[in-house]
């Protein structure tokens, strides 16, 4: 998601490091490659102005010029400030009463709805029991693409059609939330521009009516110079205490979060990573400016694959691949962990140093479907030994995964190696993370590369 | 009404080339309204403006005006080229006062938005218009408003539901047809995208429609798999129909960043695209990213969203948005 942006910072300040000392020109330039950098990632012009401010004050005022690593010494400032700018630690919704009201609004087109539902996944994933109230009275069957997903996420949805008042539909929704005992209400509103009075006037008295515990903003990343003005009203009209920030999964540079952030103070709550309805995430603003500088989010990555990976099975796994049994339904297993983990180009790019290298590869989910299309239509034998796959079998493997010869073959030396590989890693600490088939060969030795640098 | 010559080609209510007088009224209306709507923008920029054009000449007028473009969302390269052309008017002396640096900012942004044709090309019979873009954007709303203005322009219309993604994307499509008095092709959950789109333009064409105006599911342009996808629905319109799509529109939020260019990069490399429709310019958001996005890829802005009314999606007027973004005499 900010990739680009990291890759400008970076390849200015690999400028910086690249040398011994630097001049006050040399600060110069590097604050104008920021500048830009800034600003083609969306942020908001008054709020790049005094970002690279602040940084060239401390640049300056550290004493860089006399340091003993001046370019590392401007990586840590932009760090620091970057970091000061989107907040510091997790910020978390505060659900004081019960049920505990979140009301959330934004404008036309954020993705309210969606992550109403995926909202409500989330805490019921956390324990709680979530409900919906449908208050989109204007936007044609916006009430029932809330059922939809409210069906989806398993959480009951209380819709009063679109005839009613949306303030008294939200404390009806409440009322009937409370009675069947459900703990935390998602109340759903219709977009609206922050300039329509009327409809700004209404959010108020939906407020007003239920009492929100929390109230969030639901923000596209892809958001430009105008973020700022749209948060700075609903912040004067609704006073919201989070921020949603939804389809990060594109390549927006997400410039908008840092200036709201910044102009509001108001921290960024989650962040909508993908169309499923479990990609919403607790946001974390420290690691997303690690993330900038191209540090990659190693964290998440830890996260992600610890919630995904079953500890039994993992040590089943490894008890395996001691006495090398690594099969090829063993290989569809962890295909399928890896899946449920999200997209392999979302994966890659959390991981410090490939998400760059990736640039402009295609890191295409669907060989992953080409390979679990191969080994099912292969008999449980033929996955448990594979060497007795012969021209015969591939024919038909090919006919029946809908590939050809070759693919099948790729796949089998890929198995092979792996097994090899895995055989040396058997006393390893990662026992279920082998290399990933189907991703470009490049990209692990790319890896493999960097790793020996260090 | 509008002035269904300005946004139709190969419409019986649209061909004529001389408005009624009726229409220019409205067309003063139009902008009126655009005019206010962006009127926040204007002041701003105004402002700007006369507060730095006591001296043309001197180095932080540009920087100003620099300044006030990228907040515009106009983007970096926009912004340098018309700062550009306009400091070299002013180092041949012709920007004296600050009309005239206001007229030459206008002529400028004008000069980058024209070119292309910018009427929606419906001359085929019948004409396809697909219509793609990220989430959100204000796709199905576009091709709603778009259906009833076919309609009153004098043409029938078909709409095809290939969102089969979006929880009720289908039912608020069907509303909207159900105001145009349009055929509905609809779809069930799930279903293959490009089946419909083959339906839809089937239909068209045995019941004698003149247009068919087909839905896509919101994608990020990041994802390869839902891009291919488009990719299919567009092949398998031109097979069943010769020469279709006619037009491919990518709905653009005026509130977009710079993102906005990278989605007409790659929606343009899975389905040639043949216009832009800006929606949302009824917000303080400037749709500046129309000025980078016919800047950098040529593509013309068909038509623009205003506001929520029907009336309130228009045919697009380069000169006219210049103007009420730059400051139009009222």
């Amino acid at each position: 998601m900010f990739d680009s942006l990291a890759d400008r910072l970076n390849s200015t300040l690999t400028d910086l490091r690249s040398r011994g000392r630097l001049s006050p020109e040399d600060v110069a330039a590097a604050m104008r490659e920021i500048r830009l950098a800034l600003l083609e990632a969306d942020v908001n012009f008054k709020v790049v102005k005094s970002f690279v401010e602040t940084v060239r004050e401390r640049a300056v005022g550290d004493g860089v010029l006399g340091g003993l690593n001046p370019g590392q010494q401007v990586i840590k400032i932009v760090n620091e400030e970057l970091t000061a700018l989107m907040g510091t630690g997790a910020a978390k919704l505060r659900l004081k009463s019960s049920p505990s009201v979140i009301l959330l609004a934004g404008l036309q087109g954020a993705g309210k709805t969606t992550a109403c539902g995926k909202l409500a996944m989330l805490l019921a994933k956390q324990g709680r029991k979530p409900a919906l109230v449908a208050c989109d009275v204007y936007r044609p069957a916006a009430i029932d693409q809330l059922q939809t997903v409210g069906g989806q996420a398993g959480v009951p949805v209380f819709e009063r059609g679109a005839d009613v008042d949306p303030a008294e539909i939200a404390v009806w929704g409440v009322q009937q939330a409370r009675q069947q005992g459900r703990d935390v209400v998602i109340v759903d509103t219709a977009g609206r521009l922050h300039v329509d009075a009327e409809l700004m006037d209404e959010l108020v008295r939906i407020r007003d009516a239920v009492k929100p515990d929390d109230t969030l903003l639901v923000l596209d990343a892809m958001t430009g110079q105008d973020a700022v003005n749209v948060a700075e009203t609903f912040r004067e009209r609704v006073d919201f205490s989070g921020i949603l920030l939804t389809k990060l999964d594109g390549d927006a540079r997400g410039g908008a979060a840092l200036s709201v952030r910044a102009v509001t103070g108001v921290p960024i709550v989650y962040a909508s990573v993908g169309e499923k309805l479990d990609q919403l995430e607790e946001f974390h603003p420290d690691r997303m400016a690690s993330r900038i500088l191209g540090m990659g989010d190693v964290l998440t990555l830890i996260e992600r694959i610890s919630e995904n990976v079953d500890a039994d099975r993992a040590a089943e796994m490894e008890r395996k691949l001691q006495r090398s049994e690594f099969t090829l339904d063993d290989l569809l297993d962890q295909l399928r962990t890896i899946r449920k983990m999200g997209s392999l180009g979302g994966l890659a790019k959390m991981i410090p140093g490939l998400g760059k290298q990736l640039r402009g590869m295609d890191v295409d989910d669907r060989q992953l479907d080409r390979v679990e299309a191969i080994i099912l239509s292969m008999t449980p034998q033929e996955r448990r030994s594979p060497e007795i796959v012969n021209g015969t079998r591939r024919a038909r493997i090919a006919r029946g995964s809908g590939t050809s010869v070759q693919q099948i073959n790729a796949l089998l030396q890929q198995h092979r190696q792996m097994k090899k590989m895995m055989k040396g890693l058997a006393g390893g600490k990662m026992p279920g993370m082998p290399a990933i088939p189907g991703l470009p060969a490049a990209a692990g030795t790319a890896h493999k590369k960097r790793r020996k640098k260090r | 009404m509008i002035d269904y010559g300005r946004m139709f080609r190969g419409l019986d209510g649209g061909e004529s080339e001389t408005p009624t007088a009726p229409a220019t009224e409205q067309r003063r209306g139009l902008l009126r309204r655009l005019v206010d709507n962006l009127a926040k923008s204007r002041q701003a920029l105004q402002q700007q403006i006369a507060a730095i054009a006591f001296d043309p000449a001197a180095d932080d007028v540009f920087e100003a005006l620099e300044e006030a473009l990228l907040l515009a969302d106009c983007g970096v390269p926009a912004t340098v080229e018309i700062v550009r052309r306009l400091e070299q008017e002013a180092a041949a002396g012709g920007l004296r006062t600050t009309e005239d640096l206001t007229a030459a900012l206008r002529r400028v942004v004008a000069d980058l938005l024209a070119g292309a044709e910018s009427r929606i090309d419906l001359t085929a019979r019948p004409s396809v218009v697909l219509v793609v873009g990220v989430n959100g954007t204000g796709k199905t709303t576009t091709v709603g408003k778009l259906a009833e203005h076919v309609r009153r322009a004098g043409g029938t219309v078909v709409i095809g539901a290939a969102d089969t993604f979006r929880a009720a994307a289908g039912e608020q499509l069907e509303t909207w047809a159900g105001r145009a008095g349009a055929d509905f092709v609809g779809s069930t959950s799930g279903q293959d995208p490009a089946a419909v789109a083959f339906d839809a333009v089937s239909a068209a064409e045995a019941r004698g429609r003149d247009v068919a105006i087909i839905d896509t599911a919101g994608r990020l342009h990041t994802q390869s798999n839902l891009m291919a996808e488009l990719g299919k629905v567009r092949r398998v319109i031109a097979s069943r129909l010769e020469g279709a799509p006619h037009e491919t529109l990518l709905v653009v939020d005026a509130t977009t960043g710079q993102n906005g260019l990278q989605q007409a990069r790659l929606f343009g490399a899975a389905v040639p695209l043949t216009g832009i429709a800006l929606t949302k310019l009824d917000g303080t958001a400037k749709g500046g990213i129309a000025i980078a996005i016919a800047h950098e890829l040529g593509l013309p802005i068909k038509l623009i969203g205003v506001g929520e009314t029907l009336d309130d999606l228009r045919p697009f007027d380069a000169a006219e948005f210049a103007a009420a973004l730059l400051g139009a005499p009222s």
